[in-house]
């Protein structure tokens, strides 16, 4: 690759831009943070298929366009009226709205919110000198791991911010609503960041969706950071144009007894790469992630997940599910590490796919890297077709070949749904999968 | 002419005065290597020149390869110019009786209950008329070469059969395979080479042990198999008893070829020095081996032991292009005190109907470090591939390691791959169980542990499998506390 030289130099002179706009906050001592991370970005190269977490997806094409950054007021106004598009039938949420990576109030829902919680946009935090955020961005280090996501760093402008006090429940979920819209090609860069106290409970819903299908750039991070005894609910819906990228980090932390629920659902974007690290750091942690991914055309969609087991007696589960049909390209690697120390670690990891057509193509690595013995410790993959037993059940009844497939399909992919809490979300996908699949039968 | 040369002089002669057949060079070259050290090797082989070439190329290759890092495994660099690539075979002092060889050495044998007779073959004890391994080797050859089934070491399959060496060497591990593959191909010293002609079914397990001087373990050994349309054939390596080596590198080569309808059983005990408790010493063990189903409804299976070395690295692969060819992989590895391993297997799905399994049983103990590490692929043309794959990991004490780095690559919508794996410890209360019927812990472990890997000790040959359950035993002890 030998003109990623000159796509870093097109990033470099943009942040170049980006700072000249800062104003007033070029002095904040956050500022220092951005500017580390440009040191890093300028130092480090893009990944390609010769590394190893890199391996299966090529990102070059990403590389190939020269994004600029967003203008946030040209588009905002074209966007209002077409926001019911993106809300889940009957949910009582508080709606935070971004469109292309900025925050806008006038878009957004609030409702009242129990003393001390913040529920807003990163920028206003910042802008408020929040202590809560420089620490947490700063003290995470692991973020800033590869080219992207100190890019992301380097750029941190806007984004979620969520901070639940101990002992506090936010009811209604939150609705985290990114909007990409045209013109041109831009790179958005959110960066959320979600502080649960100490027996606090939250449930989120992190939605990346396209107004008009045009080509552009989510280079997006997410931060947890779940207190002891909290509960945090994290529904990723990415629905990108398909002419899109999407690159994103979910990098949660739980305390001890701290339990977190992600459902990861990918089914836009040209590229899609998510990596989901959680650190079971406090005793008693428990993790479960549920992943799907309905993939078409030339898509490709890749999923890196790192469960980290540090503290004893944690328990984690992770079940992904792909549905592959034509040229496109599936890719997951699931990584399970017990650290020394971290005994009477429980658990369990599993990756299934079903190819529907010649072109398409799998590449699954589920790992476990351990290093306690007293664990129970077991992953599976598998790559295959629909169960024939089941479709032979189905054609006894009458059931024609070509409906049998499509009911399987969608029992295969809606499995992964059962268990989203907001039952309104759960209701709107199920939908969704149902036209998708199960349109033909009516 | 220095002391040791002397001593391999004399025992040459003492060799030659009780009858065997020997052909034992007293020079040695020096260390190092470059082109002339490749051109004499193959000029003391006497081989010929399309041979010579082919080092060279190799040669020349590796020279441009780097040292591949990418494993789970841990050593000091290795000076490549300070091995010494060729040496006249070594010989080990022979002993009068068992009283004088190493009594530690011959307690492992009684462990392993290996006869008396072949304990004294392997302690290097010159061995009496009656039992005489070299003439039973020379009956079985009698039976073999009947059959047409060629068995030599690969220095006289170039002598004897170059056309057949010419035709096969290199076509499964080309000579630019990998980084230790190349410099195997620059420098083999020898190896094994079976052939195994159409329609014919090998009467007896081929192996190393019937080699006549060629027992000691080379430090670059090339081994090649080609079994012809509709044969079989079952070929050990190594042995359960503990060997030690003075050549701390070793990297050897075994390429299979099994033609339409032909099978190949590959079964390997290894059992080099690990180095002590403290993880001085001992052998790594980078060895590549694979094999290639041409032909339609072949078959190759691959069964490892691995209980020794420091460092063992390998992927014995089957390449399934024939239509309905089956691979399959059985393996055991066990590490202790430091030892690591980073095993496993790969299988390329090529022809139509192809099936794999895989069986891994892993077994970490003191401060090792064991790693299955394993792919499975399922290129665009393999119409109704399978693959089964289970890889287990057991742990035993909190200061070991086990990791499981499979990669799964599915480029077909008919294929069915489904991979298993699990890691957990002895659980308490199977010991419980155990103990309460009057079974010591220890007893108690080996029992679980050997019910454990029953799957793969259940592929390999009878004696093999006795030998091997023992071994595992043996390579336990010390680990429960």
């Amino acid at each position: 690759m030998a003109d990623t030289s000159q796509i870093k130099g097109w990033y470099l002179s943009l942040f170049k831009d980006f700072e000249n706009h800062l104003n007033g906050e070029k002095s904040s001592s956050f500022h220092s943070v951005r500017k580390q991370a440009i040191d890093r970005f300028a130092q480090i190269d893009f990944p390609d298929t010769h590394q190893e977490d890199w391996r299966f997806t090529d990102i070059s094409p990403i590389l190939r366009h020269t994004f600029s950054r967003a203008d946030k007021e040209a588009t905002a106004i074209q966007t209002k009226g077409q926001l019911s598009r993106f809300q889940f039938n009957g949910m009582k949420s508080r709606l935070v709205t971004f469109v292309n990576g900025s925050y806008l109030p006038e878009l957004s829902i609030q409702l009242p919110l129990p003393e001390g919680a913040v529920i807003g946009s990163l920028a206003d935090a910042l802008k408020n000198r929040n202590d809560a955020v420089s620490g947490h961005i700063s003290n995470d280090a692991s973020v800033g791991e590869n080219a992207f996501t100190a890019l992301n760093l380097a750029f941190t402008a806007d984004g979620a911010f969520v901070y639940i006090p101990d002992g506090t429940e936010i009811e209604e979920p939150l609705h985290l609503l990114f909007i990409s819209t045209g013109p041109g090609e831009f790179i958005s860069q959110p960066r959320n960041i979600i502080i649960a106290g100490t027996n606090s409970r939250v449930r989120i819903v992190e939605h990346y969706v396209s107004l008009d299908g045009g080509t552009y750039f989510t280079n997006a991070v997410t931060q947890i950071h779940a207190g002891e005894n909290s509960s945090v609910n994290l529904v990723k819906i990415q629905s990108e144009s398909l002419n899109a990228y999407h690159i994103a980090t979910t990098d949660a932390s739980l305390s001890g007894n701290a339990s977190f629920v992600s459902h990861s659902l990918s089914f836009g974007a040209s590229i899609n790469r998510h990596d989901l690290n959680v650190g079971l750091k406090g005793e008693g942690s428990d993790a479960t992630l549920e992943g799907l991914y309905l993939l078409s055309g030339n898509q490709l969609s890749d999923t890196h997940s790192m469960i980290d087991h540090v503290s004893p007696h944690c328990t984690s589960q992770e079940h992904y599910k792909g549905v592959l049909d034509g040229k496109s390209h599936g890719v997951f690697n699931g990584k399970i590490m017990v650290r020394k120390g971290a005994q009477q670690t429980n658990s369990y990891q599993e990756n299934r796919n079903i190819i529907l057509s010649s072109e398409a193509k799998v590449d699954t690595k589920p790992q476990l890297e351990i290093f306690a013995d007293d664990v129970k410790c077991s992953h599976g993959a598998t790559v295959g077709q629909l169960n024939r037993e089941s479709m032979f059940y189905l054609r006894s009844r009458g059931i024609s070949e070509e409906q049998a497939k499509l009911i399987l399909i969608y029992a295969f992919a809606s499995d992964v749904l059962k268990d989203i809490k907001e039952e309104e979300v759960r209701t709107q996908l199920e939908n969704d999968l149902s036209e998708r699949f199960l349109a033909p039968l009516k | 002419m220095s002391n040791s040369d002397l001593t391999v002089e004399k025992l040459a002669s003492e060799e030659y005065k009780y009858g065997f057949v020997t052909d034992i060079e007293t020079d040695k070259l020096p260390k190092g290597l470059n082109e002339d050290v490749i051109k004499l090797i193959s000029e003391k082989k006497n081989e010929p020149g399309w041979m010579t070439d082919w080092r060279l190329k190799a040669y020349r290759h590796w020279l441009t390869m780097n040292e591949p890092h990418w494993s789970n495994v841990k050593y000091g660099p290795i000076d490549y110019q300070d091995i010494i690539y060729y040496a006249a075979p070594k010989k080990k002092p022979k002993l009068n009786n068992l009283n004088e060889a190493d009594p530690e050495l011959v307690k492992a044998f009684e462990k392993l209950g290996i006869p008396i007779e072949e304990q004294k073959r392997l302690a290097g004890v010159a061995v009496d008329a009656v039992f005489d391994s070299v003439s039973v080797a020379t009956t079985f050859k009698e039976k073999l070469s009947e059959l047409g089934i060629i068995f030599c070491s690969m220095s006289e399959a170039l002598q004897n059969h170059p056309e057949l060496v010419r035709k096969y060497l290199g076509t499964v591990v080309p000579y630019t395979d990998n980084f230790f593959a190349s410099l195997n191909s620059a420098v083999f010293s020898d190896g094994s080479f079976a052939y195994v002609p159409k329609g014919v079914r090998c009467p007896m397990e081929l192996s190393t042990y019937f080699r006549i001087n060629a027992s000691e373990t080379g430090q670059f050994e090339r081994t090649l198999i080609v079994a012809e349309e509709g044969a079989y054939v079952s070929y050990l390596e190594g042995c359960t008893a503990p060997i030690r080596d003075t050549n701390q590198l070793h990297a050897a080569v075994v390429e299979l070829v099994a033609l339409d309808n032909a099978e190949i059983k590959y079964s390997t005990v290894q059992n080099w020095y690990p180095g002590d408790k403290d993880g001085k010493g001992g052998i790594y063990n980078f060895v590549t081996k694979r094999g290639a189903c041409r032909g339609v409804n072949s078959k190759i299976s691959w069964t490892q032991v691995e209980t020794g070395s420091a460092i063992t690295w390998k992927y014995p692969s089957c390449i399934l292009q024939g239509d309905n060819s089956v691979g399959e992989f059985y393996s055991v590895a066990m590490t202790n005190n430091l030892q690591q391993a980073d095993t496993g297997t790969k299988m390329i799905h090529i022809g139509k109907n192809t099936r794999s399994t895989i069986i891994s049983k892993g077994i970490s103990a003191g401060r090792s470090n064991n790693s299955y590490r394993g792919q499975v692929r399922i290129t665009s043309k393999a119409e109704n591939a399978r693959n089964y794959s289970q890889c287990d990991s057991l742990l035993i004490g909190d200061k070991c390691g086990a990791h499981t780095f499979p990669y799964l690559e599915t480029n077909n919508p008919t294929a069915q791959v489904e991979h298993e794996a699990t890691t957990s410890k002895i659980g308490a209360d199977q010991i419980f169980y155990l103990n309460q019927r009057g079974i010591s812990t220890e007893d108690a472990v080996r029992l679980i542990v050997n019910g454990y890997c029953k799957e793969v000790f259940r592929q390999l040959p009878m004696e093999f499998a006795v030998e091997a359950t023992r071994l595992l035993s043996m390579s336990l002890e010390g680990s429960v506390g």
